[in-house]
């Protein structure tokens, strides 16, 4: 057990160097949609953390409100003003190139509670504009505020506006347009998953990491397993087994106390009193080597069902955050120790996107392949 | 010198000292204590929420769905195994206030604990609501002079971020002037009383709340920490139990409202800088619980988690686990694999002399055997250490 992570951290790969340059586009996230419609609330409540009563007091937004996300990716989100129209407005000519020229995503947002017919109007024309000149751009509509609609509601409307949208467009000669449907609250996991979804279809080379993910499932017996971005809780791969939004919330709620825990009694420095008295008789060894992982672990068993969940921290910014099969928490070394190799490939596999390193990543067969001792 | 400077760094620490000289301890656990709580305030300023939220599982959006209470709602709440608290929620029409404060008076008023009074922030009549404020203080000065007030400025989501504090600190001030006019105008009301009767000086505390985020749990841990029988003893033994595992810091929550009813903080611990982390444990635990339950399918009552760890590399580690039939431990501490698999073993071993948590205990026998044995941890407990300092 004490040398777990010795192992891993000589052989292992070293952290991504943040020095080196970015070569790679930053996919941007745009916000758009009518004003009060929910973008700048969408926004805060992601990517800062901002509690979503809160929301209540965002004043409106009078300028495009552009955030850099630094994660295991780089990410821009630009909030729009609502009442601005960048393809018909009268005082200014926008330039097209600089809003849409990168990889990467609109999002539309319509309030569910509110008359939509207007904006699912200017939704169109937007989505005419993209498709000629910006066909790379995902076209997202995130269908929002839907708290409180009963589930039936949600749906009518959905149907509705999906009706609406492919009918205007078919009749401007543009079958099939790639428009994706969300149906999202802030109040709630579902904008979060609605993210998760959007950015995975950013992510290159997707698929290996899902199937790194899916090996480690079987291997371990896990039941499900997430990679989160841990400050966005979005997360951007899981295995092949089917959607399962009641998992996706255990695990999401799993980062969140773990967060918390990590804020309130590991983000300030402890004294060197503290540091000497443990670091010495009988220890006898920095606490460094007293530890058996440098990163952040932690498992849980729920009592009922006897299904543990873990978290293993991958970097700064992904975990891993699996639920278990019953009664596997004896087996916890061993998982650990597979955990430990799947860990080193997503490190691995990160380094490489970033780094646009043309070496062929490791397959996920050669990655997650000690056999767990089983039975 | 001392002997528990080295005692944590053993392996082998065992909390053997916690009980020490507790056969005396022992002797003095009180039995089961009753405790008369009146809720009271206005109508819809949220005392059945905040109610329901604590004590019975309720998510701040439920709260929602609730009626006004109709006269008085009378709950019993089982708090740790010695503690019952006779929750008085008042509904809060003005008939019925007006009821509590003539026909029902001395019923309402006799023998009370204490009155928790919820002001709503957004209200729009603050006069009326403090005259009737008034009104209640008189009675209970009447009726029960050592009655704890404490008075909860609620709905403070309501309120925007920035000026909250100010808000709260401007509307407590006029609470206390208004405090102590009632107590004044109670005094003046016996004049004819030959020895002026001793000055009334109401315990009052305020806070500010709100059902959305934790400081509900920091209002009412106040409120039930005064309460809890035998929390001396408590805190005797956490302070054992935390210097003889070398934690850093140790909560102890009451099961079903994760209220914390006793904490202890190493020297190192009291520096950290999150004054505010005890009640926000509770939220996070609380709200944990119920995406537990919600998941697992079982009543939210219901025991959901047992076991937790976490250990953040070389900063620190904790774990969290059910500890006596009522209660649930929180353990805080520094990093190193040998010593967390130490602390939990005795974590365990300390159940026992916590077991007075969960209801009175008679005294055995063999006078205080309970509490001397070395528990067996595997570890070969001997290690004496002695925490009864030089
Ligand atoms: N925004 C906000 N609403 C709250 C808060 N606490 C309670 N409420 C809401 O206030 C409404 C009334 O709450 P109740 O708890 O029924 O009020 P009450 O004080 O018991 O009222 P009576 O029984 O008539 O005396 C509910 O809809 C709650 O959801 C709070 O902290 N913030
Ligand atoms: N019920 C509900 N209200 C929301 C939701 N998202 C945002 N809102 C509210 O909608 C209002 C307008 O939000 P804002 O973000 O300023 O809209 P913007 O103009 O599109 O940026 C705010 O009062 C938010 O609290 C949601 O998911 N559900
Ligand atoms: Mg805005
Ligand atoms: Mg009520």
């Amino acid at each position: 057990m004490e040398n777990r992570q010795r192992l891993q951290k000589k052989d292992g790969p070293k952290a991504p160097d943040p020095t080196v340059p970015q070569t790679k586009a930053k996919p941007r996230l745009l916000l758009m949609g009518q004003r009060r419609s929910g973008k700048s609330s969408i926004s805060s409540v992601v990517f800062h953390k901002l509690p979503p009563s809160e929301t209540l007091f965002l004043e409106s937004t009078a300028r495009i409100q552009k955030d850099s996300l630094n994660s295991f990716m780089e990410f821009q989100v630009w909030d729009f003003p609502g009442q601005i129209d960048i393809f018909d407005n009268p005082n200014f000519t926008f330039d097209m190139d600089a809003i849409f020229g990168e990889i990467g995503a609109l999002i539309w947002v319509i309030d569910a509670q509110d008359d939509y017919l207007e904006a699912v109007a200017r939704l169109n024309t937007t989505i005419l504009h993209l498709q000629r000149g910006y066909p790379h751009i995902n076209i997202e509509v995130f269908i929002h505020k839907v708290d409180g609609l009963s589930d039936d509601y949600r749906l009518d409307i959905q149907r509705d506006v999906t009706i609406r949208i492919q009918d205007e467009l078919s009749d401007q000669g543009l079958e099939n347009a790639p428009v994706n449907f969300h149906l999202t609250s802030i109040y709630n996991h579902s904008i979060f998953e609605a993210f998760s979804k959007v950015i995975q279809k950013l992510i290159p080379r997707l698929g290996q990491l899902e199937a790194m993910l899916t090996n480690l499932c079987r291997t371990c017996r896990f039941e499900k397993a997430y990679l989160f971005d841990v400050n966005t809780k979005i997360y951007i791969a899981t295995d092949s087994t089917p959607e399962d939004m009641a998992s996706y919330e255990i695990c999401s709620d799993y980062v969140d106390v773990i967060i918390d825990f990590t804020e309130v009694y590991g983000s300030w420095p402890r004294s060197q009193q503290w540091r000497d008295r443990l670091e010495g008789e009988p220890w006898s060894q920095p606490l460094d080597d007293q530890v058996a992982c440098e990163w952040a672990e932690s498992g849980m068993v729920l009592a009922e069902a006897r299904r543990p969940i873990m978290l293993r921290e991958v970097d700064r910014f992904l975990a891993l955050v699996a639920i278990m099969k019953e009664g596997s928490y004896e087996k916890m070394p061993q998982i650990n120790m597979n955990v430990d190799v799947v860990v080193k490939g997503l490190t691995e596999f990160f380094e490489i996107t970033k780094n646009k390193d043309v070496v062929a990543a490791p397959g996920p067969g050669e990655v997650a392949s000690p056999p767990l001792a089983q039975g | 010198m001392s002997d528990f400077e080295t005692a944590g760094a053993s392996t082998a620490a065992v909390p053997v000292a916690g009980v020490a000289g507790d056969s005396v301890a022992h002797a003095q656990l009180k039995k089961v204590k009753k405790q008369k709580v009146l809720l009271m305030g206005k109508s819809g300023s949220g005392k059945s929420s905040m109610r329901s939220i604590i004590f019975s599982n309720y998510l701040a959006r439920d709260t929602r769905r609730l009626g006004a209470t109709i006269d008085i709602d009378l709950s019993h709440v089982k708090f740790l195994g010695n503690l019952t608290l006779n929750l008085w929620d008042c509904g809060g029409q003005e008939a019925f206030m007006e009821n509590y404060l003539s026909q029902q008076r001395a019923h309402v008023f006799s023998n009370v604990g204490v009155l928790i009074y919820v002001f709503d922030i957004e209200s729009r009549d603050v006069e009326r609501d403090l005259a009737t404020y008034v009104n209640i203080i008189s009675a209970l000065v009447q009726y029960s002079r050592e009655a704890k007030v404490f008075v909860l400025i609620h709905k403070m989501d309501l309120i925007q971020p920035t000026t909250r504090e100010e808000t709260f600190e401007r509307r407590a001030a006029v609470v206390r002037r208004k405090t102590a006019e009632a107590v004044g105008i109670m005094h003046k009301q016996k004049p004819e009383q030959l020895q002026p009767p001793p000055p009334v000086d109401i315990d009052l505390q305020l806070f500010a709340t709100s059902i959305w985020d934790q400081s509900l749990y920091k209002a009412w841990a106040s409120i039930i920490h005064d309460l809890v029988p035998n929390l001396s003893i408590i805190e005797t033994q956490l302070t054992s139990l935390g210097i003889a595992i070398d934690a850093d810091e140790i909560l102890l929550f009451e099961r079903t409202s994760f209220l914390v009813v006793s904490k202890w903080t190493s020297r190192e611990g009291e520096r950290n800088p999150y004054g505010d982390r005890f009640e926000r444990m509770s939220n996070i635990l609380k709200s944990w619980k119920h995406t537990c339950s919600k998941y697992t399918g079982t009543p939210r009552n219901a025991e959901q988690f047992s076991d937790f760890e976490y250990k953040m590399g070389a900063t620190f580690s904790m774990f969290a686990t059910k500890f006596t039939t009522n209660t649930y431990i929180l353990v805080c501490m520094p990093p190193g694999e040998a010593r967390f698999n130490s602390a939990k073993l005795n974590v365990a071993a300390a159940r026992p002399w916590f077991k007075f948590l969960d209801g009175p205990v008679v005294p055995p026998a063999g006078q205080g055997q309970m509490f001397v044995g070395t528990p067996t941890t595997g570890y070969g407990g001997e290690a004496g250490v002695g925490l009864s300092e030089g």
